[in-house]
């Protein structure tokens, strides 16, 4: 075992191995910065119109949710970079012209987001659904709308109730980036394998890589807390201990 | 002093070759013997050399060359009852599952180099490969410097990677590479027109070509990146089995039984689909054969 390797150079590169995973790293992150927004927009607006009172906007919601959680997400990897190009004219033509690692990122983020927005809706309705009647009622007496109601009543419950599952997909965003090593994002893990490849130090490059991940998503995990604790009503369920 | 020792075992295994069984064994074969099983890992779409057919079993020309070697283990350890288990493998875990046991023989694609020495050993170089670039046709590219400034397609954990950057640094060129995790998705993205070339080893690209759906609009590039050779890839420091392989394949190259099973794969239709992959003997693959030997390349 010899954790020096991370210092050498790369032949042909003029960077050193731990430059090459901090590269990596720096994919990595951004993804699961995108992904997260993406997927927290999208999650909350499917979640709200589950629980609305339209039956065909929750029957939508409820198809989107299904169909994003019920496929494994490296075949949606597979879809979105390989199938949907090929399928659209207009994005192939696209493809064909953009910068191919613009084009990689871009598919990342579409994927792990819309994948996380499926799990996120699923919270956000729980959430919302949690709440008991007679909030929404009390919120419709005193003449809001239904908008209002969920902007002013529904939500700021829900969504302190929904902090620790929320924190989950975080954590389990930041993972899922590994995946996009599968359609040649030079991420983290992507960079990771190629360097055990290319030196046959696998112990010590997968050492490195498992401790990232640990450390990021444990990161994460903690910021999470603290929002936690910051937004906490006294009294209530919570508090991100 | 680790050397001297490595060397005199590898002299004094040598001596043993002819008659393993009688004397103490070890490597490889102990663990054979002991577990009654021999465990060979082959590739699922390294056409022709190891593949699986439409009944979902590993065949090609690699293949054909292994069993060989198992047949004379069995021989050799007197135990035609041996049980052979095959383990798919791939580019990136062949090399850890060999050293874990989970494999005894890789049988597939791999490039013998001096840097995989380090960590595993090769029988003899069964096949010597270019590594060159596939275009279409239609594309109008005839040299690899007329690829400056476009987008390139290889496989992720192959030694092309490092060749086309150093390639780039000599011809002050840029390229973009974009990375497939296996050979077919490296062959999509050049067939999508997404690459305007897939640098891989000549004959894997042969073999893309052969499958597509147009085998016509594809070309390979006469100019070549490097020359490497392809073997059996086996655990190191393992004179006893290593001798045993040398012998196998050696006398199957000098007796010019080679010959056939070559033009079986490389000349003539192969299963699944029949397609033929039209590569004739190249005189380095010639060479290799008279002179059977396990030389890395850099």
């Amino acid at each position: 075992m010899n954790f020096g390797i991370f210092l050498e150079q790369i032949p042909d590169e003029g960077i050193a191995w731990w430059q090459n995973l901090a590269s990596g790293l720096g994919w990595t992150l951004s993804t699961a910065f995108f992904a997260w927004i993406l997927a927290f927009t999208l999650g909350s607006i499917i979640g709200v119109v589950r629980t609305t009172d339209r039956s065909w906007l929750v029957r939508i919601g409820d198809a989107y949710v299904e169909l994003f959680r019920n496929i494994p997400l490296i075949v949606q990897f597979f879809v979105w970079y390989f199938v949907v190009p090929n399928l659209v004219p207009a994005v192939k033509a696209w493809v064909i012209a953009a910068d191919p690692t613009d084009f990689q990122f871009l598919t990342a983020i579409v994927c792990l987001g819309l994948f996380t927005s499926a799990r996120i809706a699923e919270q956000v309705r729980a959430g919302i659904q949690s709440l008991s009647q007679g909030q929404r009622n009390a919120g419709y007496a005193i003449g809001l709308t239904q908008t209002q109601t969920y902007r002013y009543v529904l939500l700021p419950m829900a969504y302190r109730i929904i902090i620790p599952p929320l924190t989950s997909e975080v954590m389990n965003l930041i993972k899922n980036t590994a995946v996009a090593y599968s359609i040649g994002l030079v991420e983290l893990f992507f960079r990771t394998r190629e360097m055990a490849e290319v030196t046959f130090r696998y112990f010590e490059v997968f050492a490195a890589a498992t401790l990232i991940y640990v450390v990021i998503a444990f990161s994460a995990n903690r910021v999470m807390a603290f929002i936690e604790r910051r937004v906490a009503v006294p009294g209530y369920i919570g508090g991100g201990k | 002093m680790k050397k001297i020792m490595t060397i005199a075992a590898v002299i004094v295994a040598a001596g043993f070759v002819t008659n393993a069984a009688a004397q103490e064994l070890t490597g490889t074969l102990k663990k054979v013997k002991e577990t009654g099983s021999f465990t060979v890992g082959y590739r699922e779409s390294s056409i022709p050399f190891s593949y699986l057919d439409d009944k979902q079993q590993p065949i090609g020309y690699a293949m054909d060359l292994c069993l060989r070697v198992v047949d004379a283990v069995k021989a050799d350890l007197k135990m035609p009852g041996l049980k052979v288990n095959l383990q798919p493998v791939t580019s990136s875990n062949r090399i850890p599952l060999l050293q874990n046991g989970t494999i005894d023989m890789e049988c597939g694609s791999t490039t013998n180099s001096v840097k995989r020495q380090e960590q595993v050993s090769f029988g003899p170089t069964y096949f010597v490969i270019n590594v060159a670039a596939a275009v279409k046709k239609n594309s109008g590219i005839n040299t690899l410097t007329e690829l400056n400034g476009k987008t390139v397609s290889t496989t992720s954990g192959t030694t092309s990677v490092p060749l086309i950057k150093s390639y780039e640094k000599t011809k002050d060129i840029a390229v973009k590479e974009i990375y497939g995790k296996d050979h077919a998705e490296s062959f999509l993205l050049l067939a999508d027109d997404r690459s305007a070339a897939f640098i891989m080893d000549d004959i894997l690209l042969a073999g893309q070509i052969a499958n597509s759906k147009d085998p016509a609009a594809y070309k390979i590039l006469p100019e070549s990146l490097r020359q490497e050779p392809y073997s059996m890839m086996l655990r190191k420091d393992d004179a006893q089995f290593k001798a045993l392989v040398d012998k196998t394949v050696g006398a199957i190259m000098k007796s010019g039984e080679i010959e056939k099973i070559y033009a079986k794969w490389f000349t003539g239709a192969i299963p699944p689909k029949g397609i033929n992959m039209n590569f004739p003997m190249t005189p380095p693959i010639r060479e290799a054969f008279k002179n059977p030997n396990d030389k890395g390349v850099q």
